[in-house]
């Protein structure tokens, strides 16, 4: 049984006098204990909210409605009280947030805000906290950590500021943590430092991590299995290697076409995909994703696709899939499998280091491409 | 590719729909407009302040007696000395004043005065703070040691204005020009000039911190051309907020003027505050007579505030979705 | 710390000379000066000239202001002109009450004000949030000399629970020492002066908190609806802290930044507040005797009066801003 079981997840806002708007509408994946899985789609796909659903942490507002199943370990977190939520939260499920400055309180020093999570779920205080939370920066890469655990966020540089976050993430040692864009508002060089400190994280502790991002480098980098969202459904599911070699969904293949590469031809141009998210078919109407498809066909109209269940647990949401590779669209998408050079995207040294396990996807497709 | 007639109409209609979301980005003042329609509080505001407009504006013309006529004691009906001072009648809807004379009248003459008042002292605190602030935000937007330094020296003065205490300010203002009503305009006025002052020359520098005014200096647009185009009409809002809520602030701090006795010396027009002022001896025979301007005052100055409130959040860049 | 404080007390001193070179003039500017106050409309232009001479009017505005900051220097403000006695003794004797007076509204205004607007943000759109931003529209809009009379009106001439004049029942024969009334009581251990100061303050107390406190209200509900938005908010629900913690360590503390601001703000006018509520409730402190000073053209009460409230504006806004920063880390003071 997987760690993490989110089933058929709903949130819609409706507000008074405006278009109910679905940010989330069915989304379903899972997370087995250790795993890393992705969550990959453009914004305003649902992705975030996705994640503070199950969290429990979405503004309370009038309007807000969240459906559907998010089974961790044997409970329904959207059943829970607000009080067994708060006992699980930082527990055993923690999350990382995307930009680190206005993540951490300006007025608490830092130190403050690491064992203030250590008080909470693992009763210390005092000396031990003080001397946790300063092993705990040692984990994460901060130099000088007593010295640190005095300082306020402003303090610090927004690398030093993210692993502080990481810190406090992982300081009881969850079962599954959440990463929220973790790495979107860093700079490059630093945003390299932070996925390795969190592979490395993920590796030694045993933790599962969903790993939120718009940034298919990320995910070729680190993730195991990979869920493409669009409009708040999953379009398709696939381990990471198939994914990136032969991706079905025709989104998948858009979302891989429109990454830049170095190693492009100079006359060879981006494939962006057409419009925007915004030009949405809502769900029941069809395909959402069918006025900007290149496979458009009549049956993506009319009826929402089914979940299409193929070998070796992969799945997709269409009903004119790219084909397989060694007819047509392959070729294409191989190209834009990410190279070691890629703008935003893990740099090369992060592939040798990968473990056997989940081995670099980096430089299979230069292999393959030297025949 | 085919595609069927009814399935391409869906799929049309919503890049129709697309696209109507594209054309949300009106002006900021129509968009401000739309979110002030949708406010209830901003409703309000406005229902009341026409109606005072309105009043103020038509009403004297419609009043059943002169306002400056003591009727009560002509007719032996009003003896203050005595204690004796009626209420509301068929004839007199709000009774009789200490002098004798009709309230309503009194009230609907005095609103247009109070109107008066509270319109030219804001416009007075206007056209001086935005003239003190407006160069003081040129100059330092300029820069150079010479535009700091004009700077400085004129933020240093508003805010020593700042520092006295407004009501002492007026008073003294009051007692230098001598009491009339001009000098109440003034008294209330000057008191609001470091505030505009202080507003337009803070928004005028955020603004031209902003990244179109830097992309409008990159692409070659002369910096007068700047100010006038853009600078200025985007820190305009913040003033005009700022206006109405002062608007309120002006009518309360005029009837305080008026309770210490410094209001308009000239007792034919009739005023709320000269009204309340003149109503607190006789508080313990009817305090009816000190009720009636002082609710109307605090109508109006809650319509200024709602509306001015309302505008602020509909302006708000931070609250717009 | 230490350094910060001393630069910003020695910045007093051009501000306190600046200040008082234009009110200098400004004052002597205002038609009528202290003769026609003693003398009425009547009196001969000999004998208004022989009272300007003797009060050293006749002599060129430079003249009388270096004479004014000579005696500055030895804290000595001059003779008020209209009670013949030293300025310095009349406002030790009246400014302690206008203190007491403003004290008591701030804390009012604090006290009732924070909890106000934050339970108001908490409970945002029901019953209690409508009711305080309402009734603090509506505080705002009160004209506060109203308020006082219907204050008064109500729970001192009708009920009788508060007195309706002064600063303390004279027959109770307190001993003065700081005349900050209930401060006396409490040194002299005359407690039952003290809690007669203390129950005079009352009313004249709630009516000059009337318009801080609508302001508090406002400024604490609209911060914490802002902090409540904050991402490190939603970081520290995310570490599953209690409700109290997130609360207390995480949302207040920088909801409170802006309401710190806008306590130095409210400064001036409270005095304001003050000049009226000390008349309606004939409360003995400063603002009453000022706005008798203005229409006596008591040239030395006015200067003196002036440069006090710069002082204590300038006090004002570095304990706002030594406490802004010891809540706010970024800004350090130097």
């Amino acid at each position: 049984m997987s760690l993490l079981e989110v089933d058929d997840l709903s949130v819609t806002f409706a507000r008074r006098g405006q278009r109910t708007v679905h940010a989330v509408d069915g989304v379903s994946f899972s997370v087995d204990a250790g795993e890393v899985v992705g969550l990959v789609g453009e914004s305003g796909c649902g992705k975030s909210v996705t994640s503070l659903a199950i969290m429990g942490l979405l503004p309370k507002q009038p309007g807000l409605r969240v459906g559907g199943k998010a089974v961790f370990d044997g409970t329904d977190l959207l059943q829970l009280d607000d009080r067994s939520r708060r006992d699980i939260r930082g527990r055993d499920i923690a999350m990382i947030f995307q930009d680190p400055l206005s993540s951490l309180n300006p007025v608490v020093p830092i130190g403050l805000q690491v064992t203030e999570v250590l008080a909470r779920h693992r009763g210390m205080k005092g000396d031990a906290a003080a001397k946790e939370a300063a092993a705990l920066l040692d984990r994460v890469g901060i130099p000088d950590p007593k010295r640190r655990l005095k300082e306020y966020p402003h303090q610090l540089s927004g690398g030093m500021r993210q692993r502080a976050l990481i810190a406090m993430a992982v300081a009881c040692k969850p079962r599954l943590l959440i990463a929220d864009e973790p790495t979107t508002a860093l700079d490059v060089t630093i945003q390299a430092q932070i996925l390795e400190l969190l592979k490395e994280l993920v590796r030694d502790s045993g933790t599962a991590l969903v790993m939120i991002t718009h940034d298919l480098g990320v995910v070729a980098g680190m993730c195991d299995t990979i869920n493409v969202l669009y409009a708040g459904r999953v379009v398709e599911t696939a381990r990471r290697r198939p994914l990136f070699r032969e991706p079905r969904h025709p989104y998948t293949v858009g979302l891989l076409g429109s990454v830049p590469r170095l190693d492009a031809g100079r006359g060879e141009r981006l494939n962006p995909i057409p419009g925007s998210v915004r030009d949405v078919l809502p769900w029941p109407d069809g395909c959402a994703f069918a006025p900007r498809c290149s496979r458009r066909i009549d049956a993506c109209v009319g009826e929402p696709p089914e979940l299409v269940l193929a070998h070796d647990g992969r799945s997709y949401r269409c009903v004119n899939p790219a084909p397989l590779p060694g007819v047509e669209p392959g070729q294409e998408v191989r190209g834009a499998v990410p190279t070691e050079a890629q703008p935003g995207s893990v740099p090369a040294q992060a592939v040798p280091n990968d473990p056997p396990a989940v081995q670099g996807f980096g430089p299979a497709p230069r292999e393959e491409e030297k025949p | 590719m085919t595609i069927t007639t009814g399935k391409k109409e869906k799929i049309d209609r919503l890049a129709e729909l697309a696209a109507r979301d594209d054309e949300r980005g009106v002006s900021l003042w129509q968009e401000a407009f739309r979110r002030l329609r949708r406010n209830p509080a901003a409703i309000i505001g406005a229902v009341i302040l026409v109606l005072f407009v309105l009043v103020a504006v038509v009403g004297p013309f419609f009043v059943p007696y002169g306002p400056t006529d003591a009727i009560g004691i002509r007719d032996g009906v009003v003896k203050s000395g005595q204690g004796i001072i009626p209420g509301s009648s068929g004839e007199h809807w709000l009774g009789y004043d200490h002098q004798g004379r009709d309230v309503f009248s009194r009230m609907i003459v005095g609103a247009r005065q109070t109107l008066l008042v509270g319109v030219v002292s804001t416009l007075i605190g206007l056209a001086i703070g935005a003239l003190i602030g407006g160069v003081a935000g040129a100059a330092a937007g300029l820069g150079g040691r010479w535009g700091r330094a004009i700077d400085t020296a004129l933020m240093r003065v508003i805010d020593m204005m700042l520092a006295l205490p407004s009501l002492l300010l007026a008073v003294s203002i009051a007692a230098l020009l001598g009491a009339s009503l001009v000098t109440v305009m003034i008294a209330v006025g000057v008191v609001s000039v470091p505030v505009f002052a202080r507003l337009l020359r803070g928004s005028m520098i955020s603004q031209s911190h902003s990244d179109y005014v830097l992309a409008a200096t990159s692409l070659g647009v002369k910096k007068s051309k700047i100010a006038i185009t853009h600078v200025v009409p985007n820190s305009l809002a913040p003033v005009i907020v700022q206006a109405t809520l002062t608007l309120a602030t002006a009518i309360i701090e005029a009837a305080a003027l008026s309770f210490l006795g410094l209001g308009n010396p000239d007792t034919a027009v009739p005023e709320w505050g000269v009204m309340l002022a003149d109503a607190q001896p006789y508080l313990g025979i009817r305090p009816a007579l000190a009720i009636y301007p002082a609710v109307a005052i605090i109508i109006t100055a809650l319509g200024f505030t709602l509306l001015g409130e309302a505008m602020r959040e509909a302006l708000d860049p931070k609250l717009r979705k | 710390m230490f350094r910060f404080i001393v630069r910003r007390l020695l910045q007093l001193i051009p501000t306190l000379f600046g200040l008082s070179l234009l009110l200098f003039i400004w004052l002597r500017r205002l038609p009528g000066g202290p003769e026609t106050a003693i003398l009425g409309e009547r009196g001969t232009p000999e004998m208004r000239a022989a009272i300007r001479r003797n009060m050293g009017l006749d002599e060129p505005i430079l003249v009388q202001y270096g004479r004014f900051v000579r005696r500055l220097i030895r804290l000595d403000l001059g003779t008020s002109t209209s009670t013949k006695r030293a300025v310095t003794t009349e406002f030790l004797e009246r400014f302690p009450g206008t203190v007491e007076l403003t004290v008591m509204a701030l804390a009012i205004a604090i006290g009732l004000g924070i909890p106000l607007g934050y339970l108001a943000a908490r409970r945002r759109g029901r019953l209690l949030d409508h009711a305080s931003v309402g009734g603090s529209l509506i505080g705002i809009c009160i004209p506060v000399f109203f308020l006082a009379y219907v204050l008064k009106a109500i729970f001192s001439e009708n009920l009788g629970w508060f007195p309706s004049s002064g600063r303390q029942d004279p027959t109770i024969g307190a001993t003065r020492i700081t005349n900050f009334f209930v401060l006396d009581g409490l040194m002299t251990r005359e407690w039952d002066a003290a809690a007669d100061a203390l129950w005079h303050l009352v009313l004249p107390g709630i009516a000059l908190a009337s318009i801080p406190l609508a302001i508090i209200v406002r400024i604490t509900r609209a911060s914490v609806l802002e902090v409540l938005n904050e991402d490190f908010v939603r970081t520290a629900e995310a570490k599953g802290l209690t409700e109290r913690t997130v609360r207390r360590r995480h949302v207040l503390r920088n909801a409170m930044l802006p309401v710190v601001t806008s306590i130095g703000l409210l400064t001036g006018g409270l005095l304001s507040g003050a000049v009226l509520t000390e008349t309606v409730f004939a409360f003995s402190g400063i603002g009453a005797f000022i706005y008798d000073a203005i229409g006596q053209r008591d040239y030395p009460v006015l200067m003196g009066f002036i440069l006090i409230i710069a002082v204590v504006y300038v006090l004002v806004n570095l304990i706002v801003d030594l406490s802004y920063s010891l809540i706010d880390p970024r800004v350090r003071v130097r």
